[in-house]
């Protein structure tokens, strides 16, 4: 097909580019260098998930005083010791609990908490003070940090159309492949083609035009090596029909299949319960529980859940108190969750967050969101923390 | 000689790029003449899509439908005026007060969930686009929108909240490293008081205003807000820190120090007078130097709106284009804080060239489009209300371009190599020319040519 006649019926689809083939750099390494290559997967929770409905302080009886008509029944909670539990739609994690491989950290939150969305999902993902403003994502930053195990186009991969700020760096940025078939289709259609073709060495200078010929000259390449890696390996493991359920299955296929990924991100968002949350947070809870567990299980199966760390946040926890329409509104502190299969603290990490001691009806934070992201870039990352996040966090034990 | 690039580069800089009709008119004008047409292309008319302002008691007082309801009416609202703007700019003969509007959008950076109050900050940075920054700032501080946004209507006399008076400084007016924190802490109870009513008329409430003395940058006295940013304008800095600004914005993302100089002197003798300093951009020298030319990413925004520009379209589901400002980053009214969007190489990423690359031969060719983007993190509220999203597959764009108006405007033997030169703001490279030379015919050479990176500068 020529480029003109791609043009005539173009299909707009998420993916990228092309380039020729001796331009091509990256190629995949053999499967023998990949042993012990591990893995970071992010969960992000959007809107606020309430934490205080996740992991439930059962044990606690000014829970139920503050959240009549929303508490969870003590006899519907999953008990993991006699003050926290987990919400019922949350059953398929206590196998993995059981086993050793979930960590719940309470109380995680940062110094002068913001109550919106995009400002507090901003600081989370940029890892910025509550009063700075950074135009990078923290993952960014570590692409930048040239490490090196994070060289490659394709160390940080979002498996959505879109990337978020968390993956940008100034130099660097994850790439965002939510199919891989489609993401190499698109970058081998006819008209990118001509067009990485058609460019000349002065294309590739330092200026925004070379930066944008090289961003398509690396997507085109990371799509080949993406598409021809994961297409190695079959999941066989089974995951609910869910978005996110397919979402987990697709970065099975990649770390399975030996994918030089260091980080993946997904998100699953419909956590704003301010009005009828029991429903609501039930639905999605499920959603998240059941995909988890699947693939928890999956890499345990293929032997990968030692070489995988799992971690799942949300920009905010939920006030303390129910409000008037059996929901709950924006708050401060929440919990973080983390899975693996070589955890050195399996179990609750901390102690359940004090609801005595409330500030304007809010947790107080215990446990900087930092020091949780020190603790991955240090023992995990392989790379200091000052580099990333711009002073040196003491991190956690957790790992 | 011809000054055809000159003035084209001052259209895809001071407006929204060339279209051919404009081309007719300026074929054989000189700069001077150009910028002379651009200060005279009349001023925008304010947007009044939202009618008015809504009743916030529902969420307090009202039971779970008229919440719902309420979110959807929101939503509808948000909408309604996301696009008002968008059609303003694609049709706009004022394309300088809409580029400086929207200049201005990201400067004063602000989010409202209300769209009367997000409509009347918009309208003015319009209304204030070319006129006195001095007005401008002061009009934008008694904005409810800014003041809610930036937490105002909570500071009080002995409770002060330092958000408004510290952003005023950091990000408005003289920009981080010209104050101290004691600064900060003195101007925010300056600012004490200042808020709005339920009507959403600005008020200065008295008896939670402190009117005692205050230092501020080494003088003493009864300040109050205005006292404080009249003190701001006062330094020459804050001339250069917008300067500094409107340099990356219009000519280049490195700043050249001597020429931001120069505009500062400008812009600060004139007291703050923003019209002439637009004059003395234009019409210097080495704004249309070669490194300052082909070589800024265009925004989400100036991207989309070009092509509407230059190819009339028109949108039977205008909803698209908010969905394409969400995978290519920038949603106008929603900012990612209070410094705005970085812009720049932040604009680019592997999955937003992409999209940016097919986006034109989508909307020239009624294409089908099969993402979403992710939804904003204030679209979660409503996200939650809503069950069973089903996600948008393959939807047909319903764009129509104005070919017929587009090809007229095409002069009589235009080689492809010369409307390659006009399409495009960087010099195309041989490759390029060879392959849209091939292309069946114009349409086809058009196509292919905003179909590349080169169309993402201007």
């Amino acid at each position: 097909m020529r480029r003109r006649d791609f043009l005539k019926n173009t299909a707009l689809a998420s993916g990228a580019l092309l380039v020729p083939a001796f331009l091509k750099p990256l190629e995949a390494l053999a499967k023998s260098e990949l042993t012990d290559y591990k893995n970071l997967v992010i969960i992000q929770l959007s809107g606020g998930n309430d934490g205080l409905n996740t992991i439930i302080p059962f044990g606690n009886d000014i829970y139920y005083q503050k959240r009549k008509t929303i508490a969870v029944n003590q006899s519907d909670i999953i008990k993991l010791n006699d003050m926290q539990g987990l919400n019922p739609n949350l059953s398929a994690l206590k196998d993995i609990y059981d086993q050793g491989y979930m960590s719940i950290i309470n109380s995680v939150g940062y110094p002068n908490p913001d109550r919106s969305h995009f400002r507090s999902m901003d600081i989370w993902q940029t890892a910025s003070d509550s009063n700075q403003f950074l135009t990078t994502g923290w993952i960014g930053r570590y692409l930048d940090s040239n490490c090196q195990t994070c060289k490659n186009p394709y160390t940080a991969i979002e498996v959505d159309d879109t990337l978020s700020l968390a993956m940008k760096g100034a130099k660097m940025k994850g790439i965002a492949v939510q199919d891989p078939n489609k993401l190499y289709q698109t970058t081998r259609e006819p008209f990118f083609k001509g067009l990485v073709h058609d460019h000349t060495a002065a294309n590739l200078n330092e200026d925004n035009l070379g930066y944008l010929y090289k961003t398509m000259i690396e997507t085109y390449s990371s799509a080949d090596y993406i598409q021809k890696t994961a297409k190695t390996y079959n999941v066989t493991a089974e995951y609910p029909a869910t978005g996110l359920g397919n979402q987990l299955k697709t970065i099975s296929k990649f770390i399975n299949s030996g994918l030089q990924t260091r980080i993946y991100y997904v998100s699953l968002s419909g956590f704003d319960t301010h009005v009828g949350q029991q429903n609501q947070q039930g639905r999605q809870l499920k959603i998240y529980g059941d995909a988890v567990a699947a693939f928890i299980k999956d890499l345990k199966q293929t032997g990968k859940l030692a070489d995988t760390l799992v971690m799942t946040f949300s920009e905010f926890g939920r006030r303390v108190e129910q409000n008037a329409s059996n929901g709950t509104d924006h708050g401060t502190a929440n919990n973080i969750l983390i899975y693996g299969g070589k955890l050195k603290k399996a179990g609750i990490y901390n102690d359940a967050p004090d609801l005595t001691q409330l500030e304007n009806g809010d947790l107080k934070y215990q446990v900087d969101f930092r020091d949780v992201y020190a603790t991955l870039l240090d023992k995990w990352l392989d790379v200091n923390n000052s580099q990333v996040l711009n002073k040196n966090f003491a991190g956690l034990g957790f790992v | 000689m011809n000054n055809i690039r000159q003035v084209k580069h001052l259209w895809s800089r001071a407006g929204f790029g060339m279209r051919f009709e404009d081309l007719k008119e300026l074929e054989h004008a000189s700069v001077k003449h150009a910028v002379k047409k651009l200060f005279g292309t009349g001023s925008a008319q304010p947007i009044e899509v939202v009618k008015v302002m809504t009743d916030y008691a529902v969420l307090t007082k009202g039971d779970a439908t008229a919440k719902k309801m309420f979110l959807q009416q929101q939503r509808q609202e948000e909408k309604d005026l996301n696009i008002a703007w968008f059609n303003q700019m694609s049709t706009t003969d004022a394309i300088l007060q809409e580029k400086m509007t929207l200049f201005w959008h990201n400067h004063f950076a602000c989010r409202s969930n209300n769209s009367f109050f997000a409509q009347q900050l918009n309208n003015i940075h319009r209304e204030n686009a070319l006129g006195n920054f001095k007005t401008l700032l002061f009009k934008v501080a008694e904005s409810p929108a800014m003041l809610q946004f930036l937490n105002n209507q909570q500071n009080q006399k002995n409770h002060p909240n330092e958000n408004f008076a510290r952003e005023v400084m950091e990000l408005f007016t003289i920009g981080r490293g010209n104050y101290t924190e004691d600064d900060i802490k003195q101007s925010a109870r300056a600012f004490t008081g200042y808020g709005f009513n339920k009507d959403g008329e600005f008020v200065t409430r008295k008896f939670v205003h402190d009117d005692g003395e205050k230092t501020f940058m080494g003088k003493t006295g009864n300040f109050n807000g205005e006292d404080i940013m009249s003190m701001l304008l006062e330094k020459r800095e804050t001339a250069w820190f917008i300067c500094n600004k409107l340099y990356k914005y219009l000519v280049n993302e490195v700043s050249d120090p001597a020429h931001v100089n120069t505009m500062a002197d400008v812009f600060y003798h004139s007291g703050y007078e923003i019209r002439p300093l637009l004059e003395y951009i234009f019409t210097s020298a080495w704004f249309y130097d070669e490194k300052n030319m082909g070589n800024l990413v265009k925004s989400p925004v100036e991207f989309l709106v070009g092509l509407n520009r230059q190819f009339y379209l028109t949108y039977q589901k205008p909803e698209v284009l908010l969905q394409f400002q969400r995978v290519l980053g920038q949603v106008l009214f929603y900012p990612p804080n209070v410094a705005g969007w970085p812009g720049g190489k932040n604009w680019i990423d592997s999955s937003s060239l992409m999209y940016r690359l097919k986006i034109p031969s989508t909307l020239l060719n009624s294409g089908l489009i099969d993402f979403t983007g992710k939804a904003d993190p204030e679209d979660e509220a409503y996200i939650a209300t809503v069950r069973n999203m089903q996600p948008i597959v393959n939807t047909r764009v319903q764009a129509q371009p104005d070919w017929d108006k587009f090809l007229q405007g095409v002069p009589k033997n235009m080689t492809k190599a010369a409307l390659a030169e006009f399409l495009l703001e960087p010099k195309p490279n041989n490759g390029l020319l060879n392959s849209v030379d091939l292309s069946a015919n114009t349409k086809a050479a058009v196509i292919e040519l905003v179909s590349t990176p080169e169309y993402q500068l201007c």
